[in-house]
This record gives structure tokens, sequence and C-alpha cells, in this order.
């Protein structure tokens, strides 16, 4: 029995300049018969206005807990081709760059294995191979890895690490984001194939405050490019962009959030002490500012989506550590807070829901940070102040 | 021997020549056109990248095409950025204008680039999620079919970030963006109470609540839970620890919208999107009356925000009460937060704007 049915409030989303997911959906259809239940399932949540797919499911490929997302429709009779539609997250090469040859070994598989649909990519970062059957996911798996390529991160694991473009392409990052994303993500092979922890916990790497990967917003370890030296300049180049009709005064130095450009119609001044690292002036004036030369990373710690009490930016955890190989400090820094969240965290608590219940203070202490200025933007307002200890008065 | 754990593959091998020559020596890039980047190595060296829009999700079939398009313009190198976008990156610029009318010819358009909307990160939405409380994919593309103008120019004062999460879990971290559209639920968990001892383990059903809102009791018989619905503010955690207490619900599930949040540390720092409309309904397939309110957003940011000033640093200048006058948005109950540090959010002063 097919599952080919009329969908006309889908075919209203073929119209339009927008590329459309529609004829995503129906262009896979032509050869996968998960394609063409798939749009029926969609066309049946627009009709009703509520989604199809039921909870959860526990599948996967054998020795692993993570990678493959169980997933069941609640009108399997209906589309009996859909009736399991099981996704497989597939671990991305850092900085999503890609030969043609490899992209379509990948599509090769995934239309002898599953629907041949896909996200490229997913939020997380991973190649998300879109529906298939139980019974499908070990051989997908084996072509997979003949081929290179390994699952990513589900459930309560180190999450696929994932950058940005940083070095490849980028003149403003600050340490190679490729380079350590590859790195630890190697080093954690097991903490992201394996759930050991109390929750998810990700990792991404930015190379500069501009944050194109959103690390502050939606990683636990944020790893953002910085520099500890001075803006450099390079006065021939600025004097092109005054030539070209750039506005310095009022596009650069205004908008300075510390105040710390003057500009007097012929030469740019920088306060470097007065600093905030912001990327603004730069942005702006790509040819003629840069990022100084010792350059390295901020850490911050605990970003998160709502789940489970409010959503929360990263914070910082060390205002600047060099980003070297063998990156041993920054793997023994992630050792010791995965060792900690794991033995005292709860089911289902992000690192930063843990750090707000036990305190960041006590939680430095226990991974053992010193604290430093750069952690707060200011230090406590309330009077209530904890000491675990107290002194008595020795008897006489 | 089965091989596991191998990790992905290396990146080096899928970098062009002429990045793996200028790796880490990139000079100064620029924007000569909206989605045509040129980088600059130390070398004198110049990467050109095409950067194209597309609908997240992509059969084999086109992600086929896009890779003859690669080969043919490209030497067989393209990459992908964060917010779903394609890159064809080349070395020869006569080769730039042929890709660009190719690709248009396909139907993708080229832009995202400088000051302009770029692609919408989104989720799954009813195409592949359980606790989706709306869909992604249909929203995207009537929002985007009315805004692809600004994909394919850059004539906003700044960048502008949308992002879709079809609920409260945020796969898509939407919860920084210039404008976050948000699936939301109503209506507390509909509890199957048949269901719930086979498929659910009590305490932590009952810890799973933010808001201690499930408290253990008895029914029919059997050790279960209620829900102290006044309590219940609709998150979907106890649905992911507890598949028989679905929220799905075609009458109270729709669209709330969220703006001036950023990630980037460019001028202001990075902030949380805040409320502007708690609540639109779904009306599949176009969803008129979001595309109509994000629309109107873009359209007022747009006419009255200064050169490089993003939504937040707009409304952060102009002041929030001028913001729902200038928007039309009424403001509500809703808007007013009540949940941990609510109260961090009031107004202690009276520097009242506008």
């Amino acid at each position: 029995m097919s599952d080919k049915k009329p969908t006309p409030k889908l075919d209203e989303l073929e119209t339009g300049p927008w590329p459309s997911f529609v004829r995503e959906m129906k262009r896979a259809a032509e050869t996968s018969p998960m394609a063409e239940g798939l749009l029926g399932v969609v066309e049946l949540s627009y009709e009703d206005r509520v989604g199809h797919w039921k909870h959860g499911g526990v599948v996967g490929v054998r020795g692993y807990g993570a990678g493959v997302i169980g997933r069941y429709s609640d009108v399997p009779e209906q589309f009996p081709d859909v009736a399991q539609f099981h996704t497989m997250r597939v671990n991305h090469p850092a900085g999503w760059f890609y030969k043609t040859d490899a992209l379509r070994k990948i599509c090769d598989i995934w239309e002898r294995h599953g629907s041949g649909l896909t996200n490229l990519h997913g939020a997380t970062g991973d190649v998300i191979l879109l529906g298939t059957k139980t019974e499908e996911l070990e051989p997908a798996f084996e072509e997979l890895t003949e081929n290179g390529f390994d699952l990513g991160g589900s459930g309560s694991v180190i999450r696929t690490p994932s950058c940005c473009v940083g070095p490849a392409r980028c003149e403003w990052a600050c340490f190679d984001t490729l380079a350590l994303t590859y790195d630890l993500t190697r080093h954690f092979q097991d903490e992201i194939h394996r759930p050991s922890l109390p929750y998810k916990f990700k990792i991404k790497a930015s190379g500069c405050p501009n944050d194109c990967v959103a690390a502050i917003a939606r990683a636990d370890l944020s790893v953002i490019g910085t520099w500890r030296d001075a803006i450099e300049v390079d006065e021939a180049a600025l004097a092109d962009y005054v030539r070209a009709g750039v506005d310095v005064r009022r596009d650069v130095c205004d908008l300075c959030p510390s105040r710390c450009l003057t500009w007097d119609d012929k030469t740019l001044t920088i306060d470097n002490a007065a600093c905030a690292r912001c990327m603004h002036c730069i942005n702006v004036l790509p040819k003629a500012l840069r990022p100084g030369r010792e350059r390295g990373a901020c850490l911050l710690i605990g970003g998160k989506a709502p789940i489970v009490s409010g959503a929360m930016l990263s914070s910082v955890l060390v205002p600047f550590m060099k980003i070297e190989p063998p990156y041993t400090e920054l793997k023994e820094l992630i050792g010791k807070i995965l060792e900690l969240w794991a033995d005292e965290g709860k089911n289902r608590e992000r690192v930063g829901e843990f750090i707000q219940r036990v305190g960041l203070g006590s939680f430095l202490e226990a991974i053992g940070l010193e604290p430093r200025p750069e952690m707060v933007k200011h230090p406590r307002e309330n009077p209530y102040v904890f000491y675990e200890e107290y002194f008595e008065e020795e008897p006489k | 021997m089965r091989k596991t754990d191998i990790g992905p593959p290396h990146y080096g091998q899928f970098l062009p020549p002429v990045i793996q020559a200028n790796y880490g020596k990139w000079r100064y890039h620029e924007i000569p056109r909206p989605g045509v980047l040129v980088h600059v190595a130390e070398s004198g060296d110049r990467l050109y990248t095409v950067r194209a829009g597309s609908p997240r999700l992509l059969s084999v079939q086109t992600i086929r095409e896009i890779c003859d398009l690669a080969d043919t313009y490209c030497d067989g190198y393209l990459r992908f950025t964060s917010r779903h976008n394609i890159e064809f990156l080349l070395t020869d610029p006569a080769k730039i204008e042929p890709l660009v009318a190719d690709l248009a010819a396909r139907g993708f358009p080229v832009g995202g680039t400088g000051h302009s909307i770029s692609n919408i990160v989104h989720t799954q939405g009813w195409i592949h999620c359980h606790s989706a409380a709306t869909d992604a994919s249909g929203i995207v593309k009537a929002l985007m079919d009315e805004l692809v103008g600004h994909f394919t120019t850059m004539a906003l004062p700044g960048k502008l970030r949308v992002a879709l999460a079809c609920c409260v879990n945020m796969c898509g971290a939407v919860h920084c963006s210039d404008i976050a559209i948000l699936g939301i639920h109503r209506r507390p968990p509909k509890i199957n109470q048949e269901r719930l001892p086979k498929v659910c383990e009590l305490p932590t059903v009952v810890a799973s609540c933010p808001t201690a809102a499930i408290r253990p009791t008895r029914k029919d018989g059997h050790d279960s839970v209620e829900v102290a619905e006044e309590l219940c503010m609709f998150c979907g955690n106890c649905f992911t620890v507890c598949p028989a207490m679905p929220l799905n619900d075609a009458l109270n599930d729709g669209v709330s919208i969220w703006v001036g949040g950023k990630v980037s540390n460019a001028r202001s720092e990075p902030a949380f999107s805040k409320l502007a409309i708690p609540f639109l309904p779904n009306n599949p397939p176009r969803w008129p009356e979001v595309v109509e309110a994000v629309t109107r957003l873009v359209d007022v940011w747009a006419a009255n925000a200064r050169h490089y000033e993003r939504m937040g640093e707009w409304i952060e200048r102009i002041g929030w009460p001028r913001f729902f006058r200038m928007t039309g948005i009424e403001f509500t109950k809703q808007h007013i937060d009540d949940f941990r540090h609510a109260e961090t959010t009031f107004k202690r002063s009276v520097h009242l704007k506008g």
C-alpha cells in the first residue's frame, strides 16, 4: 500500500521566491516511499494543526547510546511507510567544509538506507539524516563509517562540537577553531557516543567576539577568541576608507561601547587599556584594523536554552587562555567540570543550572579555579554571605 | 572488523588549495555585492564566496544538483554556514557571474551578507518533532517569500538575525535573536492515566516540573500524578520524561514573537530576546498573522534605526514604551516577567523615555 495522497495545503508552499521544503519532499518522494509518506503526515498536520510524531523510542546502533533519534508516527495505519522514521546524526567536518565526492557518498548511502531527506545542517552542527526504519540503522552506520563518517551526539552526552569558519577563511580568527574542534571531538569520542552525563553538554568555538556560531547563547562551554594586546592599525588602509567616504567619527568612534577611539580627521587614537574587544571598529574597517597579535580565547560556561529552569547566557570562566595544541590545559579543565557535574548534577540539570544551584564560588573551588573580577559584572550587592567555617574561642 | 568511534572526517581534506595555502593568513575581506564575499590573503591570493539560501530540508537529489554546481564552478569545494546557507568557494572571479545566474535559474537566492536578513535558523516542527507547538519550515518559507528582498540586498540598518523554534526546548536556540519566532503551548498536559504507569517513572515526572505543579496521587487504584493547572507554564519538560503527558493541542498551540536579542559582542553585549507578541494562532499553510507581524517589526526597525543599530540597540535607545507605540503592539500582563529573577526586569528608576 502506497502512502501517496493529495497535499493541497503543502502545495501552496511550492510557490514564491524562497526555496521550498515541499519541493524537497516531493523530489525525494520520486524515489522514496518514506518521503512520500512524510508528505502525507505533514499535510495531515497542516489540516489539524498538531504534529503526528510520537514521543521517543529507544533505537540505536550497536555499542552506541547516542546519535540516533527514535521516531514513530501516531497515524501508522494511514502512513505505513513512515510508521518508523528515525533520525541519524552524522558528525560533520569542522567548519562544514566539503568536497562534493564526500557529500555524494552521504547522498548515496541515505538513498539506499533512508528517506533521501536531510538537514544541512541541524542546529547543533551535525548532518541530519532524516527518516529511516530500525533495520536500516546498522547497515547505514556501517556504510557511513566505511566512508569516513561517524555518528554525532544525542541525549545526555557531549554533543557534537562545532565551530565558525575560523582561520580557514576569516582574518579575525584568534585561534584555530577547526583544529580545536576536531581535536576535542576525537578526544571525547566516548563521551559523545555513550551517555554518562546528567544532561547534554555542548561545546562551541568561535574565533572572535562576533561569535558566528552563537557559542555564548547555545554552548555549555563557549570558547570565544580574543586578544590581549593592542589593535593593529594600518594607516594607509584607513586613509583609503576615509577617501572612499567612510565617516570614522560617526560609524566607528561614536559607536565604540567603551569610547576608547578618537579621530581628529587624520589620526585614529586607540586607548587599548579601555578597549572592551567588542570587534565593532574592526568589523567596520577590516582592511585597516585587526585584532592584536597576542591571541587566545575567553572561556565561558553555562549557556543554554530555556529547558528546564530558564534560558542562560554563558558567563566568563577563564578570561584568557592560549589555545594551542595539544590543548592540555583546556582538556583538563573540561575533564574536571564533567567529573564534578556528573557526580553532583541532577538528572536533566545543565551545567549552568548546576552552577546556579551550588553557587559559582563553590563551583570554582571544586574545579580548582581562582575567582577573578572578570567573572562578574560587579561584586555582590546582598549582605547574606555564606561562610562554611567560623572561629571558636579556645577554652582557657 | 566493525569500525566505531572514528570521529568526523578531517576538515583538511575538504579545504580548497587556496585555503590550504593561506590558512590563518587572511588579510581582510570585502563584500563586492550582496551574497558575494572576497577574502584577500597576505600573499595576495583571493578567495571568492558565493552565498545562497537553502530551505535546510534538502533531498539527496538537490544536494547532488548543488554538487554539480560546485563541480562546475568551484572544483568541487563548498561549505555550509551555521544558518543553513550554502557557500560556493571560487578562485576565478570570471565564474561568479555564471554561478549566480545558474543559482537564480535553479531557484536559489544569493545574499545573506552584511546588513541583510540571513537565512532563518529553524527547527524540525511538524516534519519530525514530537513536541512541536507549531511547524518550522512552513513559517520560514512563508516569511522568507515576503522578506527575500532583504536577503538579496544589504540596505537594512544592521544585521537582522531571525530564528524560529517550534517549542521552548529551542533546538534552534532562538533566545538571542533580533526577531525570534517561538512555538508555544498554552494548555497543561493531558494525562493518559492508562499509559502513564507503564511508560513513566513517577519520581522523575514529579521532579521534572520547574514550578512543582506535578504532584503524586492515586488514580483508579494505581500510583499516578496530577497537575496543579494554575502552576503550569507549559514548558513540556514533563512530556520529555513521560510520554503519557502530551501538550499538543490544536486550539491552544501557536506562536509568540520575541525581539532585540543578539549573540555578537559588537558594540552592545550579547542579549536575550524579549517578548513582543505573546500569542498568534497557527494558521497553515502560510501563517498570515505571523508573516504580517514579523514584516511590520522589520519595517518599523528598518525605517527608524540608525546605521549599524541592531533591533535591540534601537529599542534600547528609544525605550520600550515607544517601541510598543511605534509598532502598534499592545502591552499586556504577559509581557511582565513572573518567573525566576523576574524583579530584575522591573523598571527601578524614573528614567522613562518617550
